[in-house]
């Protein structure tokens, strides 16, 4: 017993020991970071005072292992290739990044941002998921950091911290924009909706849904839930949606589930309308997907990967020569938050020289000043809402022939 | 035998004065700036699963009982305590006191807990023990996620389904199904989890050198042999079993109220076993041995992070998990091993205790 | 009808969580060990195939074949690596060293072929309809039910019939005893982790079919859920891993069905505890006295 922990420490020691080393190298060309905060939360002092760019350091968070690794992973190489273009355009700001994972975990994400902090971020960028969103913006806006998430859409991320901001829809935005659109349109007579009732994501876009649906006077014949996106077999939801007659079937859910969904209601000769939120997008590049499975499918979401216009095309060519897949919208979110932060920092005069709590309450000023827009590759025109709120508008697209075609 | 019980308080005492010192320690390198913020930010979450990985302990390795649903307690305390912290905070307007009532209920709601699953428990061994354990972890997730809890003036409002939570409009939706809990004040600190930390100690080693403890192994080393001598099965397993739960539902409640939002399925499956990894690595029946390897470990990933080495990060995790168990368990790695540590050990210790 | 519907999608399901449980159970069975990392030898499985089927486009037997066979190597590296060493060792720690060959594996599996989600081309399609528009079930459902009674049989038979099996048999019973009589022990156990492994390939194979959806962590969860159909069919026991593993997709899919889909789980879970509270050892697990 006692030699093992001895072994134990020992171990620890080592590690303990390489993780400074492997500090001080990461840091040696910022500030001499120790540990203390100050120091290194001033971006680019000594480049500024030479007539340089200044850089900014931007601290990414989202997970890259586990059950939501795909997810973070999109938002992460994303975020990348936007960050390699501002670098090389060689404005007034270069960025600097480095992205932490969290694994899809509150505790863990905190250890994330903490991490970052020491590393002397500047703005925050994450996360990707909402669960650990909601708690690192607490954290964010106790410590007076910019926080600009790709795709953690609840309205919990925003709610009371002025200094957190979304780039994607929130969830019952979705949701509302979901049942609006049915109505308009006149798609369906019964409608259904299956989600996941142990995800903020899934369940937020699913109440504002049916709650608006109610107001519109859209009948919805069955809800049904299922508890994670490990679960497997969906007959039974499918069954009861069957059962009750429902023409057009909701899926405010991951595209991963989803496929499942459409696998299984092909199976047993069931064919209503299937509507998807943005977590859809993604489907038609699962590696071995049948896409006529999606064929008349309907989602909403703010990326086309084979849209045509030069930055989308540039974007796509880049995000597969690296990684080998097509990006989805979670990538696009991540690519046009970082261009949202890199022209907000180019209006603030004297970026330089201010600490994260001046720069967070400068780029809360430009965010919510009104006359600030983007132009990214999920919507043009984008702005802000004082309540951190995204506005730019909702695309809904149809499968056809195995690709999108905007509705 | 008083030899015995003389070595078995001194160990007591040794290990109180551990976690003195790693606390005098650590706040003093706060101090003096010498400490991260994501160490000190791992400061709470690792006294949490230091309690978790000791009072599992008093259940795997004390009772002698495989329990893979230690999480569900720490589930119940953590959102019991951060409902109780909210309905007391106008009674109760001293945070650390509030605290301190927020634990104690957390700490009720996972005793509440332990003796429910231990009227199986009591039925079942093995194998099929574990399996209650793991499951009942499992439903208290699911009756969690789809649970809504709020309070308005007229009192506390429960809840299945978000139709059918209805608040006045002053009211606060405390937990709100799959959303969890948002919105939590954050009260924890580090010096609650050190005071939760002794607390458990002294209930733990109490128990461990009282009559009862020594019932409570008796049943590990030979059930049969100890029911012949007249020790009461279901009195001592149940009460192993409720203690365990409860101090997982106070560090719950810690944990709980560490974070601005809390959801279920943190408390899953994967949470049990990595405490579960925490008390074999730190040797079954060694409640220093749990505190050690809770805290090294629990720290070890972050310590990862530092690396740049991101996607490899829970892989080389995994590979030092292997192998600090074959160092340690296997007869010849342990020898070789053994003798290295050896001569560097004797110059140290000296006596050694 | 839509009984018939859920009894049907039930035993659909159910004999893919008995086909895990075949695997898990001989192991335990012989070896007395929880091998955790059996949903995840069930995941590497499913991705030879998958790259033998869908990149290299070979025909669906030899995907199978592939999988059988880089499975049934990898669980004896495995085995000869992770396992061996510990042959003395409490379970508890062999147990944990489960849980680290679990992760090893899946972030492994994620550095190695992405975190992207796959999808898994069936190895049958199609659907045999009973009744037009009403009642159907699918081939592979068919086909996975036929699976887990043949190799239920087969690992029936050759327990009891084989010299290979009854050695097996020996070591479950008493390994000290039957390391006296001239049985190797270690290589029966060594032996028995190639048998599980390669039923984890089967298994891959044939629940990625069913539901085609293929990630490093698709068989964690799966393999939760055909541990605990083990247990319920009493863990060791081979018919009772298949009984164990349809009643408890049945009992999963009534429960969504007719209880509530927000409770699935805790339906599952309290209707095990009830029948582990009136049969302590599982429905078909022998009771064993305790000897003094």
């Amino acid at each position: 017993m006692k030699k093992f922990l001895a072994l134990l420490l020992a171990l620890a020691m080592t590690l303990a020991l390489a993780a400074c080393g492997g500090n001080d190298s990461q840091n040696d060309n910022s500030a001499p970071a120790d540990n203390t905060q100050s120091d290194a939360q001033t971006p680019g002092d000594d480049a500024q005072s030479s007539g340089e760019a200044v850089t900014i350091k931007i601290g990414g968070i989202g997970p890259i292992t586990g059950d939501l690794a795909q997810y973070g992973t999109a938002t992460q190489w994303g975020a990348q290739i936007a960050v390699d273009e501002i670098n090389a355009l060689n404005g007034p700001v270069k960025l600097e990044y480095n992205f932490q994972d969290d694994t899809g975990v509150s505790d863990t994400a905190v250890s994330a941002y903490n991490n970052l902090k020491d590393w002397g971020a500047n703005v925050i960028y994450g996360c990707t998921t909402t669960t650990p969103c909601v708690t690192v913006a607490s954290e964010t806006y106790a410590d007076r950091y910019f926080q600009l998430t790709p795709s953690a859409s609840s309205t919990d991320v925003t709610d009371g911290k002025d200094n957190v901001f979304q780039m994607c829809f929130t969830d019952p935005g979705q949701g509302t924009a979901a049942a609006n659109y049915l109505k308009d349109n006149g798609l369906g007579t019964k409608y259904a909706v299956i989600y996941n009732n142990g995800d903020q994501y899934s369940s937020g876009i699913a109440d504002a849904f049916i709650a608006k649906a109610g107001e519109l006077g859209l009948e919805i014949v069955a809800t049904q839930t299922y508890p994670e996106d490990t679960t497997t077999d969906y007959t039974v939801q499918l069954n009861a949606c069957k059962d009750a007659g429902a023409d057009l079937v909701f899926l405010p859910i991951y595209y991963t589930p989803a496929s499942l969904i459409l696998n299984q209601a092909k199976q047993m000769d069931y064919a209503p309308t299937f509507f998807g939120a943005d977590g859809m997008d993604g489907m038609l590049d699962m590696e071995g997907f049948d896409k006529s499975l999606a064929e008349g499918l309907l989602l909403m979401t703010p990326f086309n990967a084979s849209g045509t216009d030069d930055r989308t095309v540039s974007f796509v060519e880049k995000y597969q020569a690296d990684h080998g897949i097509l990006p989805n919208q979670f990538a696009a979110d991540g690519y046009d938050c970082m261009y949202a932060i890199y022209e907000a920092c180019c209006q603030i005069e004297g970026v330089g020289s201010m600490s994260n709590e001046e720069l967070c309450d400068a780029l809360i000023a430009v965010f919510t000043g009104g006359s600030f827009s983007v132009d990214g590759l999920t919507g043009s025109g984008m702005s802000w809402l004082t309540n951190g709120e995204v506005s730019k508008d909702p695309v809904v697209v149809k499968v056809e022939n195995g690709a999108y075609v905007t509705q | 035998m008083k030899k015995k019980v003389n070595k078995n308080s001194l160990n007591g005492f040794i290990n109180y004065g551990i976690v003195v010192a790693a606390y005098v320690v650590i706040r003093a390198m706060i101090g003096g700036g010498m400490v991260s913020n994501s160490l000190q930010s791992l400061l709470v979450p690792a006294c949490c699963y230091v309690v978790m990985a000791v009072s599992l302990n008093l259940t795997v390795g004390i009772l002698g009982e495989l329990s893979l649903g230690h999480a569900g307690f720490m589930s119940l305390g953590a959102f019991s305590g951060i409902v109780a912290s909210i309905m007391l905070q106008e009674a109760i307007p001293f945070i650390p006191l509030r605290l301190a009532a927020s634990m104690a209920i957390g700490a009720l709601a996972g005793a509440l807990g332990g003796a429910i699953v231990g009227v199986p428990v009591l039925r079942l061994q093995g194998d099929y023990l574990a399996i209650v354990t793991l499951a009942f972890g499992q439903i208290i997730k699911n009756i969690i996620m789809v649970l809504y809890v709020g309070v308005d003036e007229t009192g506390i409002h429960v809840a299945a389904s978000s139709d059918r939570f209805v608040l006045a409009d002053d009211g606060v939706a405390i937990i709100k199904g799959p959303m969890g809990a948002v919105g939590v004040t954050k009260l924890a600190s580090f010096t609650a989890g050190f005071i939760l930390i002794l607390v458990t100690l002294l209930v733990v080693q109490n128990l461990v050198s009282s009559r009862a403890g020594r019932a409570i192994m008796a049943l590990r080393d030979n059930r049969i042999a100890a029911e012949s001598v007249g020790i009461n099965v279901t009195k001592y397993k149940l009460m192993a079993f409720v203690i365990s739960a409860a101090l997982a539902g106070a560090a719950g409640a810690l944990f709980g109220l560490n974070y601005s939002s809390t959801v279920a399925s943190k408390f899953d499956f994967n949470t049990s076993i990595l405490v579960l990894v925490f008390v074999v690595l730190g040797g079954l029946g060694s409640i220093r041995g749990s505190m050690i390897a809770a805290a090294l470990l629990y720290v070890l990933p972050e310590l990862l992070r530092s690396f740049d080495i991101a996607e490899y990060r829970m892989l080389i995790y995994a590979i030092i998990l292997i192998l600090v168990m074959l160092v340690t368990n296997n007869p010849t790695m342990k020898t070789f091993f053994g003798s290295l540590l050896k001569k560097s050990k004797k110059k140290k210790e000296g006596a050694g205790a | 009808m839509s009984f018939l519907n859920n009894v049907i999608t039930g035993i659909s399901l159910g004999s893919i969580y008995a086909i895990i449980a075949l695997g898990y159970t001989m192991v335990y069975g012989i070896a007395k060990m929880l091998n955790f990392a059996h949903g995840d030898v069930i995941m590497v499985g499913a991705y030879m195939a998958f790259f033998a089927m869908g990149r290299f486009e070979l025909p669906a037997i030899a995907g199978v074949l592939l999988a059988v066979v880089v499975c049934t190597a990898l669980g004896i590296v495995i085995e000869r690596l992770a396992y061996k060493p510990l042959r003395q060792a409490p379970s508890l720690a062999v147990l944990i060293t489960a849980i680290g060959v679990s992760y090893f594996l899946q972030n492994g599996a994620q550095i190695l072929w992405g975190a992207a989600t796959k999808t898994f081309t069936p190895i049958v399609n199609g659907t045999l309809v009973l009744v037009p528009e009403q009642l159907s079930i699918s081939y592979v459902a068919i086909l996975s039910v036929v699976c887990c009674i043949v190799v239920m049989i087969g690992l029936t038979l050759f327990t009891t019939r084989t010299k290979m099996g009854k050695t097996m048999r020996a070591c479950s019973e008493d390994k000290a005893a039957a390391q006296l009589m001239g049985i190797n022990v270690d290589a029966t156990i060594s032996m028995t982790f190639a048998i599980g492994s390669a039923l984890a390939a089967i298994a891959g194979v044939l629940m990625c079919s069913a539901y085609p959806v293929l990630s490093p962590t698709t068989g964690s969860m799966p393999g939760i859920r055909a541990f605990t159909a083990a247990v319920f069919g009493g863990i060791g026991s081979i018919p009772g891993a298949l009984l164990g593993g349809i009643l408890l997709g049945i009992i999963e899919t009534f429960g969504k069905a007719y209880i509530s889909t927000d409770l699935s789980d805790a339906v599952v879970f309290a209707v095990l505890i009830i029948v582990l509270l009136v049969k302590p050892a599982g429905l078909m697990g022998k009771y064993v006295p305790e000897k003094v």
